[in-house]
């Protein structure tokens, strides 16, 4: 962590607008363990890059949130035709689930105005733990 | 039984991804432990339903203003050499391998939630 902002700091000075080879390699490097893991789990990449993009590239909340889907979306296109390519997907259940998706997206977004936040990301952080251990076990 | 299962898990999954808060890593285990699905097979689904919802968010999210591109090629770069790497790998490993790898990536994303919302406790 300190080594990061001491080169970030010499990055600065170096260049005016702070923005250097050495910053775009951790761009790519960063890309990489986002891409990697997006491919190798089928998903999870965007709770990796929220987060990734703030510190990173200074994006405030929303800003992170919406670019993280622009990051993933690619990612995940690629992902997708590798899977679909080597067999791993099957249409029916592709349809059944998908369709739950868009149904459950579109509650989720009408709903996202009258939710407490908090409570929710305590009840998903605890089903994300206990699916976690059950799937080890 | 199985359809009706198999659509309420998508709309549990397509809730909270709504919500953006991360649809796949709730999809994936649901379908995984409930339905039997083999791992890949969750994997590849969500994938699929992530990429049809994006386009419609990316769409409302640029209308809006809120995508910032500056630099970001960078990381999208990066991104899709590894994405292919990570991908093609994930259809070479077993299936019980896998889920138990995955399995492990869902505790260590719980634990780092768990940190960050009883570290802002304003929210």
């Amino acid at each position: 962590m300190r080594k990061q902002k001491k080169s970030f700091k010499k990055s600065k000075n170096k260049v005016k607008n702070g923005f250097n080879v050495k910053k775009k390699l951790l761009l790519i490097l960063l890309g990489g363990v986002i891409g990697f893991l997006n491919g190798f789990f089928g998903g999870g990449g965007g709770m990796i890059c929220v987060p990734t993009l703030e510190k990173s590239l200074n994006l405030n909340n929303k800003q992170a949130h919406a670019t993280a889907i622009a990051v993933i979306f690619p990612l995940s296109l690629i992902s997708c035709f590798i899977y679909v390519f080597n067999g791993a997907v099957d249409s029916l259940p592709l349809l059944t689930v998908g369709l739950g998706v868009l149904l459950g997206g579109i509650i989720g977004s009408l709903c996202l105005k009258f939710m407490s936040s908090k409570i929710l990301r305590i009840l998903f952080s605890l089903i994300m733990l206990v699916g976690g251990i059950r799937l080890i076990l | 039984m199985m359809f009706f299962l198999q659509v309420l898990f998508g709309v549990l999954g397509g809730f909270f991804g709504g919500l953006g808060m991360g649809g796949g890593t709730l999809l994936i285990p649901l379908l995984t432990i409930f339905l039997g699905f083999n791992q890949q097979l969750s994997q590849g689904i969500n994938l699929l339903t992530f990429v049809v919802m994006a386009l419609f968010s990316l769409v409302i999210h640029s209308k809006n203003g809120f995508i910032v591109t500056k630099n970001l090629i960078w990381i999208i770069l990066g991104g899709v050499v590894f994405a292919i790497l990570g991908s093609v790998l994930a259809t070479y490993v077993p299936s019980l391998v896998l889920r138990k790898i995955f399995g492990g990536f869902l505790v260590i994303l719980a634990i780092v939630e768990f940190l960050k919302i009883f570290k802002k406790q304003g929210i």
